[in-house]
């Protein structure tokens, strides 16, 4: 059984603890409205972008573009996996990093090797220990505040590597924002670039037709495709990123919340073991004063 | 004849321009082009550059742009840049920074590798257009 002053160590370690999720509660909430503005500042660049090349889609003329066109054998795939930096946010990264690894497992006996661009440590770490072939990293991006450059550096690396033929296909793997509290982890194909979706064809075919187009369509059209690829790879760590943040503070709201149930059945035990012992010694009394009699 | 056009400035960070104007000359890809209300409707690549406009108060404006794009509409000009600065945001240290070191890199390794020349080039070039932008009256 343990004694009072254990059981009073115990509440004052729990209390700490409690402060702690507490306090990085409070700090993900913060970064997580921060994410959330650049997300929101993304939009308007994101919508535009993608209904001028939906259009633009619909009028280049066919097999435009080598990045367009699916490769025969695909033999090298390369994965750009998103995860955080850092834990203590749930399932975040082990979902991310399921994601990966069933990917790979369905492509598994069909000969293919895998590469990976990792953004975070903890993707990074997991390859490391698999021992898959990690071509680039990037730490401290996920999470932080990160410039449109960053994907755009990186997205030029994986458009030049496609071009050349060091990988046939190109994925991101990231966590989609659905909402406080359900981010999917999700699995996007990024190079051979999948049909563009033309969104409502006779609309956009009604908005485009006459437009004068410099230097020619063509060639427009081959101007935006890789950039495609970096507001892709740019929206996809901005989700991660305020993925992150919204399921860390759900666990912390949660670790929090369990401290203080721990804390009331601590205080319980606390009470009774006291009151058992001024029992004990009040007995101990009028069994004296008994025997003196 | 003179109309409004809207003009945005949009970069995948924010909205660097929002306003109602009179004329717009900007960049493009074959040249530079202005853009006065009823334009037809055109689309180009911009090349890096400076943006000029004039708001309703005859008051003209400078912007840097580089890499993206510009939509013209009769009453609309949209542009989608990979960054943009007006030109009080304009970081005249960095750029001068940025300038040397883009030099440095032409100077002395220009056998090296042509992709980072390409990129050297390119970032000299941005550096050198927004100095020019700050020293502009």
């Amino acid at each position: 059984m343990a004694t009072l002053k254990d059981i009073l160590l115990k509440i004052s370690a729990v209390k700490k603890t409690r402060q702690i999720t507490k306090a990085m509660n409070m700090v993900a909430a913060s970064r997580l409205r921060g994410a959330q503005t650049s997300m929101e500042a993304f939009r308007p660049y994101a919508g535009k972008f993608s209904e001028v090349l939906g259009s633009l889609a619909q009028r280049a003329g066919e097999e435009a573009n080598p990045l367009l066109v699916p490769r025969e054998e695909v033999k090298n795939v390369h994965v750009v996996l998103c995860t955080s930096d850092r834990g203590l946010c749930g399932g975040f990264n082990v979902n991310l990093i399921e994601k990966a690894a069933a990917f790979m497992k369905e492509k598994a006996d069909t000969g293919i090797d895998f590469s990976f661009t990792n953004f975070g440590k903890k993707g990074r770490d997991w390859c490391r220990k698999e021992k898959l072939q990690i071509d680039n990293e990037h730490l401290g991006v996920v999470g932080a505040s990160f410039g449109f450059n960053t994907a755009a550096t990186v997205g030029k690396n994986l458009v030049d590597a496609f071009l050349e033929g060091t990988y046939d296909e190109v994925y991101v793997v990231y966590a989609e924002f659905a909402s406080m509290a359900r981010q999917l982890p999700v699995l996007q194909q990024l190079l051979p670039i999948p049909p563009i979706e033309t969104g409502g064809a006779e609309e956009a075919g009604a908005y485009m037709p006459e437009h004068i187009c410099e230097p020619s369509t063509d060639s427009l059209f081959g101007d935006m495709l890789p950039r495609n690829v970096y507001v892709q790879i740019y929206s996809a760590l901005l989700e991660t990123s305020t993925s992150e943040h919204a399921a860390r503070m759900m666990s912390m709201d949660n670790a929090t919340k369990a401290c203080s149930d721990m804390l009331e059945n601590l205080t319980l035990v606390y009470n009774k073991a006291r009151q058992a012992a001024i029992t004990a010694e009040l007995m101990d009394i009028v069994g004296g004063a008994e025997a003196l009699r | 004849m003179a109309g409004n056009i809207h003009l945005e400035v949009v970069t995948p960070e924010k909205i660097v321009v929002s306003e109602e104007v009179q004329i717009v000359a900007s960049p493009g890809s074959l040249g530079e082009f202005g853009v006065l209300s009823g334009h037809t409707p055109f689309l180009t690549t911009l090349n890096t550059g400076i943006m000029r406009y004039t708001d309703l108060n005859e008051k003209e404006y400078y912007v840097f742009v580089s890499g993206g794009f510009a939509e013209a509409l009769p009453d609309k000009v949209t542009v989608l840049a990979e960054s943009a600065e007006r030109r009080s945001d304009v970081d005249l240290e960095r750029a001068k920074a940025a300038m040397e070191r883009a030099e440095k890199l032409l100077a002395e390794e220009r056998s090296r590798e042509d992709i980072d020349f390409s990129r050297a080039s390119a970032s000299l070039e941005r550096a050198t257009v927004r100095i020019r932008l700050v020293g502009l009256s």
